[in-house]
């Protein structure tokens, strides 16, 4: 099989840690665009200490764009390793009759995440990156020759959610993700070896799996009707 | 009871197979599932035709050789129990009956539904043991008490009848949990200890080379194993996995 | 007659082995390299002797007929493990065991092997538990022990209900220790079909490759047989149903005698057979008798009625049942051992009183038992006024603790629930205390070959306690085999590799190959099950339970007639080089249709009862025994050996006396 010097066990350690990663990452992420719909002032101040921190800027979002593409490039490959493990399949199954339809599609709602981060890098990285470093404006103003304009976080944000079509897609993309989540939280843990607080950890996941996603759609639905 | 049954049929290991649909008639519920197939049989033989080749031996769920993928699942629809314990009050009058080989690249089919798990012995043989000689001077069996807890998880763990219905049921042909049963089985005595590291690595290893797939944690094997081997089990050796390498 | 020579060495019981041991030659570590020795069968004893034999340095191939080694019927065995460890303080002691053993195989065993049995038990608990078996533990981790059988101390170890399992991973461990540093060459999915013979010691095997069909020579200085017992002669059975007889009669047919084969043990605690489409029996473990309580209905009204549907056991009620054994052994009741519990329930079905439509079913009811611990869990938990339905509660969970296991195998195969309604069973064929006749050194009559575990008749008598199979194969192959082997092969330090290209490999090849083409070519009408279970018939209802002149006879002249039918009229579909699973049923039933001929012969021979051998001819006429099995020791203390010279029927008896220098012979009574 494969040549990888990580084992079987070494690969999905490393695809649960890089999932704990992933959804830190989800939850910091909330909770700064949970402040937009507390106080816009307060969601630009952080939007520009984020965008312009340098440990933030040069080592954290490396490893998040790390973290994510190994995500995603470790998830095929186990997929496919899976799939030729049984090149004939059977005529007649019925997995649904011991594993849920989540656990087993996995890579089906990880390629709907993908998708979606493709067109969210387009939205909001692409253009971050364009204005910052190729434009070289890191004042982070609608208009950086006035300093009184104030920051543009808020207004692209509030923007982007005016067009229904992104914010379906947008709903779309996070019940998705809600899927991802309720196997990948409690499997991520049993793939570290943690059996202890099963049923919490389950629990607690499935929560996460709800609270976080929910939240998402929340800040997108109450940007489309408040504007 | 009268039913459709639906085989692979496979000359050899090397010859491609088919599904062949048989029925069969005056089936009563009180049979077991391989009694039903030792019926079809008989008429197979009475016809001229080649009987279904398939394992079992113990026929009381305990030697793990039964191996069959009924109606979708391994060991069919009936929980806790191996194709051998499978009872015919288990199907309706009239139904369609799918039996499959156990299927995974790691277990070749051998004839029909005969497959080989020669990979599971292969994996035993890296490390499922403790290295100790037959001397009749080992220390007594009482001078080192063992917490019941823990003798009863390792006794729980070490159930496991090898039959490979883990591997024929996971989505990705993975032999995670039967791996697992052994090295818990060991990682949870103290006797164990000793060769722990290599242990989890060697039959990890041998694992892979085998050929089976990634576990995803679906929890698939769990439901259909048999002997109720637990997901615990595969945490566990993850756990033991990161000791060893760290 | 000639007289066969035990080998038993002098001097004091207890010292024997030691003595003997210490005596016998050994072979250096650099000439065991060159010595080369197979073992037929990969259970309890051919699992334990080969990553022995593999660890002192022998070269050993290993032969199973299962796809994997762990597969070997030993690991169906549930109920524990004996041995004289007295961890409970109980007074056992390696006399006691002994004793026991001899007393339960009713004075038909060789006394030095027994003791010998007895002594190494220890260090077969010793060596389990240092391989990492999980055996029950206290709550102080200490080992747990439990009483078996009717014996009067707590000294049977047990893994749940699944000790035979545990102790065959555990050997299996072993061996895998051993295929891993290359030392055992595994052959799995092999079946021995003949043993090679070259100046009359034991060279080689011929074996079949049951995926290629194809004949493969293998040699070696010593041939070990295990490879079990026969007790799919009855067809029906608590064995595999792969177990066969084909190794142990091919190495009969070749010189080894057959030593008692008529001494079957009918465990009384199975599943009742269902129908005529039945394949095999399950057994329920012995422990059910600890708490349950065996009874037919009083009345043969009653019995009809339960029969058609129109009463159900529970509507009878406490003086309109017949606790027959309670009745008839006040002093053991539901405990007396294997044979007598058996015997009792066939007398009561063979008198109309069967509980089940085939007229063959006793009832084990747990009503009392649940009452009982009920009764005591209140007083515990101090609730003096617990209505019916409270005690009924509490006694429930302490039963499903002790014995859940087995009640929810006993659901499933018979779809009632047994805490409502009381659980059906009857005897059926379980183990065979016959088989290959060895001496001293477990060597058979044939120099070179040996046989251990079931496959052999040494330790068990007419008659095998419950917890004593295991022990005897562990002990065969990790404590004894390997030391008096050595003893033999010492002398064959310079002989080299056996070539497999001598005229003894050849001629046994071929008539391997003869029979296996005689079989697929005869063209017959009739599956091989059809004589097997023909034959089941005829050995279960003659030669079974209980045994008589007239029958017996009538037995050897229908199996001598089936065995011909089979030769004109089997069937076997298919060809030799290929998997085919009715051929290698086909060459065991031509096996079993010689030694059942031999079987009935055996207990013609033997006019006295004696442990599972019971012949209606003697039983004690007078006194409080009686109706009860009579023993002959006068004429009868012996082991019948049987010499092969072409038919069953013309088998040569030879006697070995048994002599008891340390036990004085009684009479059983367990009123």
């Amino acid at each position: 099989m494969s040549k990888s010097k990580f084992t079987t066990i070494g690969r999905k350690i490393l695809m649960a840690l890089s999932g704990f990663f992933l959804m830190f990452f989800l939850l910091q992420h909330l909770t700064i665009n949970m402040l937009s719909v507390v106080s816009p002032d307060m969601f630009n101040e952080v939007s520009q200490f984020m965008g312009t921190n340098p440990v933030v800027q040069f080592a954290l979002q490396p490893v998040l764009i790390f973290a994510v593409f190994f995500h995603f490039i470790m998830g095929i490959v186990l997929e496919l390793q899976n799939r030729s493990a049984r090149s004939v399949k059977y005529a007649y199954s019925k997995p649904g009759t011991n594993s849920s339809w989540i656990s087993r599609n996995m890579i089906v709602t990880g390629l709907v995440v993908l998708a979606f981060l493709g067109l969210h890098f387009y939205d909001f990285w692409v253009h971050e990156m364009t204005v910052k470093y190729a434009g070289g404006d890191m004042t982070g103003l609608i208009n950086p020759n006035d300093p009184n304009s104030g920051y543009r976080y808020y207004e692209e944000l509030v923007m982007k959610f005016e067009d229904p079509i992104r914010v379906i897609i947008y709903i779309i993309s996070f019940v998705l993700l809600a899927l991802h989540l309720m196997h990948g939280f409690q499997s991520s843990f049993q793939s570290v070896g943690v059996s202890k607080g099963k049923n919490f950890i389950k629990k607690f996941g499935n929560a996460f799996a709800i609270v976080v996603p929910l939240g998402f759609i929340f800040i997108a639905i109450y940007h489309h009707l408040q504007h | 009871m009268n039913l459709t049954l639906k085989i692979w049929r496979q000359k050899d290991a090397k010859s491609p197979g088919k599904m062949v649909t048989y029925p069969i008639s005056n089936i009563e519920g009180h049979m077991s599932f391989l009694e039903m197939m030792d019926i079809l049989n008989d008429e197979l033989i009475e016809k001229g035709e080649e009987p279904v080749a398939f394992d079992h031996d113990c026929r009381e769920g305990i030697c793990g050789m039964c191996s069959m993928y009924i109606n979708g699942e391994a060991h069919g629809p009936d929980r806790r129990v191996t194709t051998c314990q499978l009872h015919m009050r288990m199907f309706k009058d009239g139904e369609t009956i799918h039996i499959e080989p156990f299927r995974a690249n790691s277990f070749p089919v051998v004839k029909d539904l005969m497959v080989d798990r020669g990979a599971f012995d292969r994996i035993q043989q890296a490390g499922g043991y403790i290295s100790v000689n037959t001397s009749g001077n080992t220390q007594d069996a009482n001078s080192l008490p063992i917490p019941k807890a823990d003798a009863d998880l390792a006794m729980d763990a070490a159930t496991c009848i090898g039959c490979g219905a883990c591997v024929a049921t996971c989505k990705n042909s993975s032999a995670m949990l039967f791996v697992s049963a052994k090295v818990s089985q060991y990682a949870l005595l103290p006797q164990g200890q000793v060769e722990a590291k290599d242990r989890v690595i060697n039959m990890v290893n041998q694992m892979d080379i085998e050929g089976f797939g990634n576990c995803t944690n679906t929890g698939a094997c769990e439901v259909e194993c048999p002997k109720g081997i637990s997901l615990d089990n595969i945490a566990r050796m993850n756990r033991e996995l990161i000791k060893a390498k760290a | 007659m000639s007289t066969l020579d035990s080998k038993v060495p002098g001097g004091p019981l207890k010292d024997k082995w030691t003595t003997y041991k210490d005596k016998i030659d050994l072979v250096n570590p650099a000439n065991k390299r060159k010595i080369d020795i197979i073992v037929i069968g990969t259970g309890l004893a051919g699992g334990s002797a080969s990553a022995t034999l593999a660890e002192q340095g022998y070269n050993v191939k290993a032969f199973c007929y299962q796809d994997s080694p762990r597969r070997a019927h030993s690991i169906a065995a549930q109920g524990g493990i004996n041995a004289a460890k007295n961890y409970q303080g109980d007074g056992d002691s390696n006399y006691r065991l002994f004793y026991d053993t001899v007393k339960g195989g009713d004075y038909r065993s060789r006394e030095a092997n027994v003791y010998r049995l007895a002594e190494v038990s220890s260090n077969i608990i010793d060596q389990c538990v240092a391989q990492g078996v999980p055996f029950a533990r206290d709550y102080g981790g200490l080992l747990d022990n439990r009483s078996f059988g009717g014996v009067l101390v707590s000294r049977t170890f047990y893994a749940k209900g699944q000790t035979g399992q545990q102790l065959l991973l555990g050997a299996y461990s072993a061996m895998n220790r051993q295929i891993a540093r290359g030392k055992i060459e595994m052959y799995n999915r092999h079946e021995m079909l003949d043993i090679v013979k070259v100046d009359g010691k034991a060279r080689g095997i011929i074996a079949r490759n049951l995926i290629t069909g194809e004949l493969e020579r293998h040699s070696a200085h010593a041939v070990v047989i295990a490879s079990g017992g026969y007790g799919n002669l009855y067809f029906l059975s608590t064995n595999a149903m792969g177990s066969n007889v084909t190794a142990a009669w091919k190495t009969h047919k070749k010189g080894a005698y057959f030593a008692n084969p008529c001494f079957t043990q009918i465990h009384p605690t199975c599943i009742p057979r269902s129908g005529d489409y039945q394949s095999k029996l399950t057994l329920m473990s012995e422990s059910l008798r600890n708490d349950g309580r065996i009874w037919v209905p009083a009345k043969l009204e009653d019995v009809k009625a339960i029969r058609e549907g129109k009463k159900k056991p529970t509507d009878l009620s406490e003086d309109e049942r017949d606790y027959y054994l309670e009745r008839r052994y006040p002093a053991f009741g539901n405990l007396v051992p294997r044979d007598v519990a058996s015997r009792a329930a066939k007398e009561r079905c063979d008198a109309g009183f069967g509980v089940n439509k085939t007229g063959e079913a006793v009832y084990l009811d747990f009503k009392s038992a649940i009452e009982r611990y009920g009764k005591e869990q209140a007083k515990i938990h101090n609730e003096e006024n617990a209505s019916a339905q409270r005690i009924y509660d509490l006694g429930k969970d302490i039963v499903e603790a002790k014995y859940g296991n087995l009640f929810q195998m006993y659901e499933k195969i018979v779809d009632e629930d047994p805490y409502k309604t009381p659980m059906m069973i009857y005897p059926a064929t379980h183990y065979t205390m016959g088989g290959l006749w060895v001496d001293y050194n477990l060597m058979t009559t044939v120099k070179g070959c040996y046989a251990i575990g079931e496959a052999n008749f040494s330790d068990h008598g007419a008659n095998r306690l419950g917890a004593s199979a295991l022990m005897q194969g562990l002990a065969d192959g990790y404590f004894v085999l390997p030391y008096t082997i050595g003893d033999y092969l010492s002398h064959d330090i310079r002989t080299g590799a056996i070539p497999t290209d001598t005229t003894a490999f050849e001629e046994a090849e071929n008539s391997v190959k003869d029979t296996l083409d005689k079989l697929v070519n005869t063209g017959g009408t009739k599956a091989v099950d059809y004589f097997h279970k023909k034959l089941g018939n005829i050995i279960w209802n003659k030669v079974g339970m209980s045994r008589n002149e007239t029958g017996l006879k009538e037995a050897i002249a229908e199996i001598q007639e089936l065995r011909a039918d089979f030769w004109k009229n089997v069937r076997v579909p298919g060809g030799t080089h290929e998997v085919n699973r009715e051929l290698e049923k086909a060459g065991r039933v031509a096996d079993f249709l010689e030694l059942g001929e031999l079987f009935a012969k055996d207990a013609l021979t033997r006019e006295e009862s004696c442990g599972g051998h019971f012949r209606e001819e003697s039983v004690e006429i007078d006194g409080p025994q009686k109706g009860e099995a009579k023993r002959d020791d006068e004429n009868y203390t012996f082991v019948s050996a049987w010499e092969y010279k072409g038919l069953p029927s013309d088998a040569v008896l030879h006697k070995e006396e048994l002599k008891y220098e340390n036990i004085e012979l009684k009479q059983r009574s367990y009123k």
